[in-house]
């Protein structure tokens, strides 16, 4: 039963770091979103950031034809998806949002270096409970957040996922905090290599791509209808340009679910003498997977708009949520490790 | 019926059916049913089901009286066999196979015919590239096709244009996807038929020789065949365990190791295995697993003549705890005069808390300590009632005191003995260790890891094949190039842009009419 308590400190000592680097990424990000002189200037060029409308034809077919603007609007450059709100949104300068996103990065740093330290300090992987489990999932987070904004900007994004971590690393080192130790026998598998980093993988996609559904929500509601306290959202892509990230990302994440889920069948034979025997935690993993199936086929679902869509995505991370917390610490089932 | 649905024209009964089966086959009605499953599966995660607890789904009904009744009505302790929740996923089925069967027959034809003609106006595509070129409109063709064709699309000539299509793929893993889910929910329904589970526990030395009568517990599927029960033996040589001693909080006393040293014997030839908690031991096509474990106190009971009346171990079952404190029954049918029996508690590591009561502190043996309550009667083994070798009838027996008149309590540490008022006596001789196992036979496995592999590899295809159309036509020196996307394709636009510069010799990529649209690829192929 080695464990190496120094290594077990410093990785405590360093999620603390994260976290305070964490707090004021989260201040440049909101900044960013909320706050600064530009807000009220580009609601003098408001009618330059409205979306361009291209409409649909025909819902019927699934050639549809599509009706482009009356205007080209491209010159040839490559980001062609772009429209006039982000473009305009890049005009400023978004000094903040550069400062949040270097303080992310570095925060991201100490990050992984309190998941190393506290996986060198067990020399095991390092999600043996709930506390290592929100250890490792926010710095995936992070890291996925990170690599999306290389190939598309969403620093949007910076404030929330900033505070998330920030929330679910808070807590992972009071109510389920954990001491350093080696594993249970139940866990004592390689299956916990496959099954449970998937599994975090899921989890960091599917809540990236929950965020981008409460904007894309929030867009589309001032496209609608323009309300004074959206006004920020100016500074957003438009709300179908945000859809199509946030699809893209839950897609990935069914996935990844998907193979969760399988993965996990396969463990459960080998551990509990049967692929399926609706455990708890397989049932919340089955309503999960149930509901992210339902949101992939509302979107290609007459009368679904993209705004009802959404919130089944929401649904989704609710259910998610649910079955970590909840389903972990109260309900009685095999999948009892939170080390609680 | 009012009079506005009288006058309607009549359906008719296989009008009914025919509307009721369109209705069935649409995505709108798909979602409401994938939804409404989400939501039936809940209720198996509040209450106890009888699959995983029936002792827990009598003490709620003991507990809730009518709710109880109410609810045990509407099936909600077996909550995933139930009428409800059953036709909630059969109904999903029938939708499912109403929708793939025609897709499939669709896209064997779409596989087999050539992509379509261009439209005519081809500058209402999503992607869309127009450039002049001096070059002969047929050899550029050739080469837009040869072109087209290295890039994976099937292609077509008509007249003037070049039809290509490519992501055949995407309906395919699509319906890959949605025939796996069937096969696999199918094979879920038979593997419970035709397969078998049961449970044994056994104790340091005891065998298992696999046979009907050897189970604790046996739980056929309907058309499971017990004759056909593989033929072998089984021994438990050792069980070892450990726990955690160093760590803090709570991570102190958890199980670290669980090790089951056996032996199997298959056709006269033995193989020593170490069964461990994820490493079951497969032999004659069923699996051993590792279930459970606890302590088996060795007692020896002698009556009042001096006889050996009762030896051995006695399982006793672990109440969940840290301490493995665990409860069991010792009953001495035998004695001369009247049968005895014993209800106690074993302590593998004795201490007293605050309040001066013996508890466990650890799961390992440091202070082991039996501690008992003795009665006299009749034991009930006789009345032909079944009765659970873990629970003593005392009621209908008498307690033992001591010469006080008080309860009498056995306290015994290991090689100690305590007298019985009524001559007899108790030795605690020491403690073996006994395992939980499952033992299991399910022939569908094979096929249910095949469908999920497919339903994966499905998965993958449906939503990350780009299905495109893309067109080149050469009229007047004028050169367009256009792309459609069919579903989910962000890469649309960029597809005709790089095939223009391709075609245009390499040239950079200038178009000097291009169009595009953000909204071109959110086309998603429906179905109904």
């Amino acid at each position: 039963m080695d464990v190496n308590t120094d290594l077990a400190m410093w990785s405590n000592q360093l999620i603390v770091s994260a976290m305070i680097v964490y707090a004021i990424a989260m201040i440049a990000y909101a900044f960013d979103l909320f706050g600064g002189r530009e807000l009220k200037q580009s609601e003098v060029t408001s009618a330059e950031s409205k979306p361009l409308s291209v409409r649909r034809t025909s819902r019927k077919t699934a050639t549809a034809v599509l009706d482009a603007p009356d205007t080209a609007t491209g010159g040839s450059d490559d980001t062609g998806s772009d429209d006039a709100a982000s473009r305009h949104g890049a005009e400023r300068a978004r000094r903040a949002a550069r400062v949040g996103t270097s303080l992310l990065v570095l925060a991201a740093l100490l990050h992984v270096a309190a998941v190393l330290t506290r996986a060198l300090s067990v020399m095991r992987v390092p999600w043996g409970n709930m506390m290592e489990y929100i250890l490792t999932a926010t710095a995936i987070t992070v890291v996925v957040y990170l690599i999306v904004n290389i190939r598309k900007d969403v620093r949007y994004l910076g404030t929330f996922v900033a505070g998330g971590v920030l929330l679910s690393l808070g807590l992972s080192i009071t109510v389920f905090y954990t001491p350093a130790a080696q594993l249970i026998p139940a866990l004592q598998s390689y299956w916990i290599a496959i099954h449970v980093p998937i599994a975090i993988l899921s989890t960091a996609l599917l809540y990236i791509s929950a965020i981008l559904a409460v904007f894309q929500i929030l867009k589309a509601r001032y496209e609608d209808r323009a309300p004074k306290w959206l006004r920020f959202t100016k500074r957003l892509p438009a709300s179908t340009d945000i859809e199509r990230v946030s699809y893209t990302i839950a897609a990935v994440g069914f996935i990844t679910w998907t193979f969760t889920l399988i993965a996990g069948a396969i463990w459960a034979e080998v551990a509990w003498s049967r692929y399926w025997g609706w455990d708890s935690k397989e049932i919340w993993t089955f309503v999960v997977w149930v509901v992210y199936a339902a949101y992939l086929h509302a979107r290609a679902t007459r009368g679904w708009g993209p705004t009802k869509v959404a919130v089944l995505n929401l649904i989704g991370i609710a259910s998610v949520i649910f079955n970590f917390t909840v389903v972990n610490v109260y309900f009685n089932g095999l999948h009892s490790y939170s080390g609680l | 019926m009012d009079k506005s649905t009288a006058t309607q024209p009549q359906l008719g009964f296989f009008g009914m059916c025919r509307w009721a089966w369109r209705q069935l086959t649409t995505m709108r009605v798909a979602l409401i049913l994938l939804l409404i499953l989400a939501l039936a599966a809940i209720p198996g995660s509040l209450l106890p089901q009888r699959i995983q607890d029936p002792g827990r789904v009598t003490r709620f009904l003991e507990d809730n009286g009518a709710w109880g009744q109410f609810l045990d009505t509407i099936q909600m302790f077996d909550v995933y066999s139930s009428i409800w929740f059953s036709s909630i996923y059969l109904l999903l089925m029938i939708s499912l196979v109403g929708c793939v069967i025609p897709r499939s027959a669709q896209h064997w034809k779409a596989m087999r015919s050539a992509p379509p003609k261009a439209p005519r106006r081809l500058g209402r595509m999503p992607g869309y590239v127009a450039f002049t070129s001096a070059t002969d409109s047929q050899e550029f063709l050739d080469t837009a096709q040869t072109r087209l064709r290295k890039l994976g699309y099937r292609t077509a000539r008509h007249g003037d244009h070049v039809a290509a299509e490519r992501g055949y793929l995407r309906e395919t893993g699509n319906l890959v996807f949605h025939i796996s889910l069937l096969v696999a929910t199918l094979t879920m329904a038979i593997g419970s038929l035709f397969g078998y589970q049961g449970q044994r526990i056994l104790i340091e030395g005891d065998t298992f020789t696999n046979s009907l009568v050897a189970y604790d517990s046996f739980e056929p599927g309907a058309y499971y065949d017990p004759d056909t029960l593989p033929d072998f033996r089984l021994t438990l040589d050792k069980f070892t365990s450990a726990f955690d001693a160093d760590s803090p909080g709570a991570q102190f006393g958890q199980p670290r190791v669980f090790e089951a040293e056996v032996t199997t014997t298959v056709d006269g030839r033995s193989e020593n295995h170490t069964l461990k908690v994820n490493e079951p031991v497969r032999v004659g096509g069923t699996g051993v697993y590792l279930t459970g474990n606890g302590y088996a106190p060795e007692v020896t009971v002698r009556d009042a003549t001096g006889k050996v009346v009762q030896s051995g171990p006695t399982v006793f079952v672990p109440d969940g705890g840290p301490g493995y404190t665990s409860e069991g029954v010792i009953k001495v049918p035998d004695a001369a005069g009247t049968q005895m029996g014993f209800v106690g508690v074993f302590l593998p590591t004795a201490t007293q808390n605050d309040k001066g009561e013996l508890v466990s502190s650890f799961a390992e043996l440091r202070n082991p300590y039996l501690v008992m309550s003795g009665y006299t009667g009749d034991l009930g083994l006789d009345s032909g009632v079944p009765q659970s070798v873990y629970t003593l009838e005392a009621d209908s027996m008498t307690q033992m005191t001591d010469a006080s008149g008080e309860p009498l309590v056995l306290e015994l540490g290991v090689g100690q003995t305590q007298q019985l008022p009524n001559g007899g006596s108790v030795t605690f001789d020491g403690v073996k260790r006994y395992v939980a196992v499952d033992i299991s036979q399910d022939p569908t496995q094979g096929l249910m890891l095949v469908s999920a592999i497919c339903v994966l590899l499905g998965l993958g295809l449906s939503l990350f094949v780009p299905r495109r159309r893309m067109w080149v036509r050469v009229a007047d020196g004028r050169v367009e190039v256009a792309a459609l996307a069919r579903g989910e394709d962000p890469m649309v636009e960029r597809a005709a842009k790089d095939l223009a510069a391709d075609l245009r010799d390499g040239g950079p990529a200038s178009a000097e009419d291009s169009r595009t649209s953000t909204t071109g690829s959110r086309i998603a192929s429906e179905r109904d």
